[in-house]
């Protein structure tokens, strides 16, 4: 048994979304260059629709793979929805993560909810704090 | 849906050489069965994890499996004839590391033979108040592992630094020893970077002080030369598959005069040294691989040397980029390069889809959070070491595949480059660049 899944090998060589906007309303950026993972997540808000989303992502396969899934996920939805989105249900479209490869599909959650985040604050957008928990961290230094 | 991978081996013309053409049968149970057949060349270069079987001692190891099946300790002339065979052997890889055949104990591979040979110093030295151990930072796991549970059993280890170049010298070695120092384990050439060790300058040192020496030469022996006794070791582990032999077979070289501990309790078998019934036809492809390995050693390092050179020449000129190691005092086999501002398992995935066969010391690669630590011991910070590839070539390695190598790896770098949030703030210089 390989690996990877099949899905997960598809989205790893040929990722949806990959790039950057310009003209984007929100920007995530979560993970650490030392632990080998970081995703940056670009959304374009149109009427609380998820109109646009692109990303960069320096990790593994499962890292990359995870990114365009959770990015194809998202796109079109309202942004109500992108913030329900689970790293479960990352994984589970991928069709599984290897164990010690879930952290991957925690990190594109969480790379979501952290453009969402930014997006709120830079269009002066209220909501409650507790909505966006302090990501963990996958390591001390 | 399941996936079935057939590997079949068809000769091709290809100058004497084969290469393997897998064939990747995937079985879709809803659709029916489907078949799709994908056909293209493998270039082999992960040579450092493992080698293929060469003919030869493919070869040599048949008639231990059919005809000459007795048991070693068998008194029969069946088990005899087998006894005859495994003592031929043993001469056979004596010869070639120029030390007595009853200095040689079979195992079951490198890892076993650097546990046996590390515990056991350690037991001894023990008996005489000992309790000090010198090793360096990049030690196969083999021996990194056996040491970590002697500190918690209350050694005191000695982890010697290895500089940017990836090499200690003797001067660390000489200044490390104390009248307590039980072992000196240091090994004979890096299996990630490929450095190669002043061994016979640290066997010179031990030998001075009185301490005894022991060396992991996994990657080293049937790659370049080996002299247990011209280098004053001690005791030496090697194993098969790293020159062509096959998997789950190695020895253990220890001096006379050295009292060798069990690790396996059981059966008399290698003069009480090793229990456990001899492996017979994997000995005998054992010893065949290194006469074969040893016969061509010259030939085959200047090919691969030369080979090596080019794909330095070419890695290297990949902007931000770095040669792991000392250039020169290196096998001429394996290149480890990091690429700044990429994962290496990104990498990896990327050049198999292009049928090239790599490894890489970054983090993903080996289930933990951390890179490799023999790439964090160079000095590297951790977000270069997690951008690393290791090319290891065997005699089988062509020009043709070389360059096939430096088209590719150019160009994958530059591809997951450009998807990096870490090479956007590198080139934005949010960042410095570190390579």
């Amino acid at each position: 048994m390989a690996l990877y899944s099949e899905k997960v090998m598809d989205h790893f060589r040929n990722p949806r979304n990959v790039g950057k906007l310009d003209d984007a309303d929100g920007i995530g950026e979560v993970g650490n260059a030392r632990c080998g993972d970081i995703m940056k997540i670009y959304i374009k808000v149109e009427n609380d629709i998820i109109v646009d989303v692109k990303f960069n992502t320096f990790g593994c396969g499962s890292a990359i793979a995870s990114s365009s899934m959770a990015t194809e996920m998202i796109k079109g939805k309202h942004i109500g929805e992108a913030l329900e989105l689970t790293n479960k249900a990352v994984a589970e479209a991928l069709d599984g993560l290897p164990a010690h490869k879930m952290h991957c599909s925690v990190l594109a959650e969480e790379a979501i909810r952290a453009a969402i985040k930014n997006y709120y604050d830079t269009h002066g957008i209220s909501y409650d704090p507790a909505m966006f928990p302090e990501p963990h961290d996958e390591e001390e230094e | 849906m399941w996936i079935e991978k057939n590997i079949v081996r068809k000769r091709l013309t290809r100058r004497g050489t084969h290469c393997i053409i897998p064939l990747v049968l995937i079985h879709t149970k809803l659709l029916g069965i489907k078949i799709v057949k994908e056909t293209r060349k493998t270039i082999y270069v992960d040579n450092a994890a493992t080698t293929a079987m060469s003919e030869r001692a493919i070869k040599a190891a048949l008639p231990y499996m059919q005809e000459v099946y007795g048991n070693p300790s068998s008194l029969h002339t069946v088990g005899q004839v087998a006894k005859e065979a495994l003592e031929a052997a043993r001469e056979r890889i004596a010869a070639r590391l120029n030390c007595d055949p009853r200095e040689v104990y079979f195992t079951s591979g490198g890892s076993e033979a650097d546990n046996q040979a590390i515990r056991s110093a350690a037991e001894n030295g023990l008996k005489r108040g000992k309790k000090h151990i010198i090793s360096t930072a990049f030690e196969h796991h083999a021996v990194l592992h056996t040491l970590k549970k002697l500190e918690r059993d209350g050694f005191e280890v000695t982890y010697l630094p290895v500089g940017e170049k990836g090499i200690v010298t003797k001067e660390q070695v000489e200044a490390a020893i104390r009248p307590d120092t039980a072992l000196v384990t240091i090994m004979f050439a890096n299996n990630e970077i490929g450095t190669i060790q002043p061994i016979a300058e640290i066997g010179a040192v031990c030998k001075a002080k009185g301490v005894p020496f022991h060396t992991d030469a996994v990657q080293a022996v049937g790659h370049i030369p080996v002299d247990v006794k011209a280098m004053n070791i001690d005791m030496l582990s090697l194993s098969a598959h790293k020159f062509h032999g096959p998997k789950g077979v190695g020895a253990l070289y220890c001096r006379r005069g050295l009292i060798l501990n069990n690790l396996i309790d059981g059966g008399a078998q290698e003069r009480g040294k090793r229990a456990g019934t001899e492996n017979l036809p994997w000995i005998v492809a054992m010893a065949e691989a290194l006469d074969e390995a040893c016969e061509s050693m010259d030939k085959v390092a200047a090919k691969e040397r030369k080979l090596l050179d080019k794909l330095i020449d070419g890695l290297t000129k990949i902007p931000h980029s770095k040669l792991n190691g000392d250039r020169e005092k290196r096998l001429p086999s394996i290149v480890n390069m990091c690429f700044e501002g990429i994962e290496g398992e990104g990498l990896l995935l990327h050049l198999d889809d292009r049928g090239i066969c790599a490894s890489s010391g970054s983090a993903c690669t080996s289930g933990s959070l951390d890179p490799s630590h023999v790439l964090l011991s160079l000095g590297l910070p951790h977000e270069v070491a997690h951008g690393s590839l290791r090319i290891s070539l065997s005699e089988k390695t062509t020009s043709a595949d070389v360059d096939a190598i430096l088209k590719a790896v150019p160009e994958v770098v530059a591809y997951l480059r450009n998807m990096s949030p870490v090479w956007e703030a590198l080139e934005k210089g949010e960042k410095p660049h570190l390579l």
